[in-house]
């Protein structure tokens, strides 16, 4: 099955813009704010909020990296998996209210040791999150605060986030894995 | 990547994938929980046949820090003492449940006997063989001297345009034998001074320039210059008349110091005889690298555990 397009580079924007919204309405105002991605895409899509923020708040919002890889628990069921930096913003995270970002929202593992690794780095008063795509199919109790596309999907189908920065294309597409 | 053995079978990215985890180490030490869960349940040995100090605690802190537990080895008060062979030995740690050893061994080789034959199905890794190889010292130095140049930049990169000169005793260095391959795979370039009695046979099939003279080298302005220990357990011949004559012509001393360019490096992989190679006023300099290294070691460490324990080189 070929794959279709689901989000085109107007409607990420569109989703991202409306996600800032949310966050600022929810935290009423940019204060205390820290966006922090997780890598690769989640990176990017953290530090375009954290630019939205700023430009509909007026105040800069601090934005950084998080990496999990450490905190994974199929570390030992995979291939070697090479870790990202992780970069904090000069203010921490302590006491701050943390949004996390990332592309796709599958199994909640990674946001499982996401959690894990903020824990290890500070106390964040309070952790969201946020979503590019939500695309179900939860195997632990995680559920995101901020969602760009509910994308209902059978688990035998792979959804690509492409984003310019780092595929010099951007789109969103669903396909059936070739088995 | 299964063991580490030698630096010689490390290709350009191998080598810098571990500089650039070793850097995602290193921040660990800046948070308020140094500690990361990625080897939770992994058993790590620390097999001794050899002194050392920092090498044993430096793997002992890395494989703590990745929340690894540590079973300490050393000959002394072991079996070992009774006659016990490496086989048995390797056979033992195998019925512990090892996941990963770290061997220090007098003779040459003795890392790769280990890691061939099939005693004990886990990773091997170098930590000094005999006159051989010491895989993760050279790493550490490759990265504390990236660091020093590039700082925060340093991801990715190489090492190209260094250059590093390499002085003292390289007939029983490992250190320096594991420092010239890996920091001509990364694009550095190599000189040794020593004494004649002090260099390998078949130097000169090495890819490295040899000078005699400290001085001489000392005026092309090296990036870095790195002292080796005078490893008077392993000096069973007379390779030089005396320690003073060998301070006074291959010594790195004040004088010689302040020949060198501002943003040089001294480095040494310790433990230091001062006033013997090195003085007082070198080794404590601001171009003195010698405790940036023991910290980096530690990152450096995590990195190869890491990468030789988790994902599918690891054992189940």
């Amino acid at each position: 099955m070929p794959a279709r397009t689901v989000l085109q580079q107007a409607d990420i924007t569109r989703a991202l813009t409306r996600i800032s919204h949310e966050i600022l309405e929810s935290n009423r105002g940019p204060d205390n704010l820290v966006i922090l991605g997780i890598p690769t895409r989640g990176v990017v899509l953290a530090s375009r909020i954290g630019a939205l923020l700023a430009g509909i708040s007026g105040t800069p919002v601090p934005t950084g990296a998080l990496d999990v890889t450490m905190y994974r628990d199929d570390l030992g069921r995979n291939p070697t998996r090479v870790p990202s930096p992780t970069q904090m913003p000069v203010g921490g995270i302590d006491g701050k209210t943390v949004v996390l970002v990332d592309d796709v929202l599958y199994s909640g593992r990674t946001i499982r040791a996401a959690l894990d690794a903020l824990g290890g780095i500070g106390r964040p008063a309070i952790v969201r999150l946020a979503t590019l795509i939500d695309r179900g199919h939860r195997e632990l109790p995680i559920r995101p605060d901020f969602v760009g596309k509910n994308l209902p999907s059978a688990q035998n189908e792979r959804i690509n986030v492409h984003l310019e920065e780092i595929d010099g294309d951007e789109f969103v597409t669903i396909e059936e894995a070739t088995a | 990547m299964k063991h580490l053995l030698s630096t010689r079978d490390l290709s350009r990215d191998e080598a810098i994938t571990i500089l650039d985890v070793a850097e995602d180490m290193a921040e660990v030490a800046d948070r308020e929980v140094r500690k990361l869960p990625a080897l939770r349940g992994k058993t790590v040995v620390n097999l001794f046949f050899e002194d050392s100090t920092r090498t044993r605690i430096s793997f002992e802190a890395a494989a703590k820090r990745l929340s690894a537990d540590v079973i300490n080895f050393s000959a002394k008060g072991s079996s070992v003492s009774k006659g016990e062979s490496l086989k048995d030995t390797a056979q033992t740690l195998a019925a512990i449940g090892a996941d990963a050893v770290v061997i220090r061994h007098g003779s040459s080789g003795a890392p790769r006997v280990l890691a061939d034959s099939g005693w004990i199905d886990a990773p091997v890794i170098n930590a000094g063989d005999g006159t051989h190889e010491h895989p993760t010292q050279a790493l550490l130095d490759a990265f504390t001297i990236r660091r020093r140049i590039h700082g925060s930049e340093s991801r990715g990169r190489d090492l190209d345009g260094v250059s590093v000169t390499i002085v003292g005793d390289i007939l029983h260095s490992r250190v320096a034998r594991s420092n010239t391959w890996l920091l001509t795979t990364l694009g550095a370039s190599v000189t040794f001074v020593a004494p004649a009695t002090l260099l390998p046979i078949g130097v000169e099939n090495w890819p490295v320039a040899v000078l005699y003279d400290l001085d001489l080298a000392l005026a092309a302005h090296p990036d870095v210059v790195m002292m080796l220990r005078i490893q008077g357990e392993r000096m069973h011949a007379a390779y030089f008349p005396n320690a003073r004559e060998y301070s006074r012509i291959w010594g790195l001393d004040d004088a010689r110091l302040a020949l060198l360019a501002a943003d040089s490096m001294v480095m040494h992989p310790g433990p230091m005889n001062r006033g013997l190679e090195i003085s007082a006023g070198a080794a404590d300099s601001p171009r003195s690298t010698v405790l940036e290294q023991v910290a980096n070691g530690v990152s450096i460490r995590m990195a190869v555990l890491y990468l030789t324990l988790s994902g599918e080189g690891g054992k189940q």
